[in-house]
């Protein structure tokens, strides 16, 4: 078997280990409490880091970049209470048109 | 009202599922280029359908890594879907079949969707966003595969900026509550220390564990 067919079926079946360990293992029934009380915060603390390593990661460390004017008009959206769709549409819209003057 | 909850998750991520189409696209040249041939990309999102994933493991085998590098490169960057497949766990029922199937559509992207204000989940949101994400990801890799460069890059469009802005969308709703903040306002911060300095995925994996404040109240 070639390496780019060795890479395709051990990350694939790794992928779908990881996705599915919690859904088959613990699946359909309620979590102890106090490993819920943690995974309640999970929403909240990885959708946070997802907003900054999406904003500013680059391939080598942090980047002040033009998606931060798409990310600061997204903010003004929401804070005028834009649905989703339209604040995500703005912050795109706002970021290609500050690469298309730049 | 089962059908309703399935459209209204394809309907919440329809936007961004065209950001993740052009990327797809991007995937696709991206593993034609290095060599990958036309089968193993398109085969490879379909199995694996995790982006940051495929796009370190195939760049890394592009430079020449090995088989273990790119592998352990994309184990690490799909850690943080452990938490998060536990996370949703609870209200997945089901067979083991059909929760392992249900599972396969977890990404961040959909996963965001689907989580409640009040820390809930909504299995439907999660399926009904993740297919056409699933759909919208093959497709493009498959464009990519053939050879439509012409449709340039997604960064031109600005599609880039379209994640992080769901994302801040998608967090607003969990800042309510006083808890909720605090792990943001943490993971925020452990994420934006470590990007520069830990290898890609382990950011959001230690965001995560902020969240082991929870215990302590």
């Amino acid at each position: 078997m070639s390496s780019t067919w060795l890479v395709v079926a051990l990350v694939g079946a790794a992928t779908m280990a990881i996705k599915s360990a919690g859904p088959v293992l613990l699946g359909g029934r309620p979590l102890p409490e106090r490993l819920a009380s943690v995974v309640e915060l999970l929403a909240p603390s990885v959708l946070a880091a997802l907003v900054v390593t999406q904003a500013v990661g680059a391939d080598a460390g942090l980047a002040l970049n033009d998606r931060l004017v798409g990310l600061t008009v997204a903010a003004i959206a929401l804070w005028r209470r834009a649905p989703v769709l339209l604040v995500v549409v703005l912050a795109a819209g706002a970021t290609a048109l500050v690469r298309a003057l730049g | 009202m089962e059908q309703r909850r399935y459209r209204d998750g394809v309907r919440a991520i329809a936007p961004v599922a065209v950001a993740v189409a052009g990327f797809g696209v991007s995937f696709g040249l991206l593993a034609r280029s290095a060599g990958m041939g036309r089968v193993a990309p398109i085969v490879m999102s379909a199995t694996t359908f995790a982006g940051s994933a495929q796009f370190a493991a195939v760049s890394l085998l592009a430079d020449g890594g090995t088989v273990a590098a790119a592998v352990a490169a994309a184990v690490l960057l799909n850690a943080r879907y452990g938490p998060i497949g536990v996370s949703v766990a609870p209200y997945l029922h089901g067979s083991a079949p059909s929760r392992f199937l249900r599972a396969q559509m977890i990404v961040d992207e959909s996963w965001a969707v689907a989580v409640e204000s009040d820390g809930g989940f909504d299995p439907r949101l999660l399926v009904g966003a993740g297919l056409t994400i699933y759909a919208a990801w093959v497709a493009g890799t498959a464009i990519g595969v053939f050879g439509a460069g012409a449709l340039g890059d997604p960064a031109t469009l600005g599609l880039d900026a379209a994640f992080p802005a769901l994302f801040l969308a998608l967090l607003v709703p969990q800042l309510k509550r006083r808890r909720g903040l605090a792990a943001a306002i943490f993971g925020a911060a452990i994420a934006l220390g470590l990007t520069p300095v830990a290898a890609p995925g382990v950011p959001i994996l230690a965001a995560g564990l902020a969240c082991l404040l929870g215990v302590r109240r």
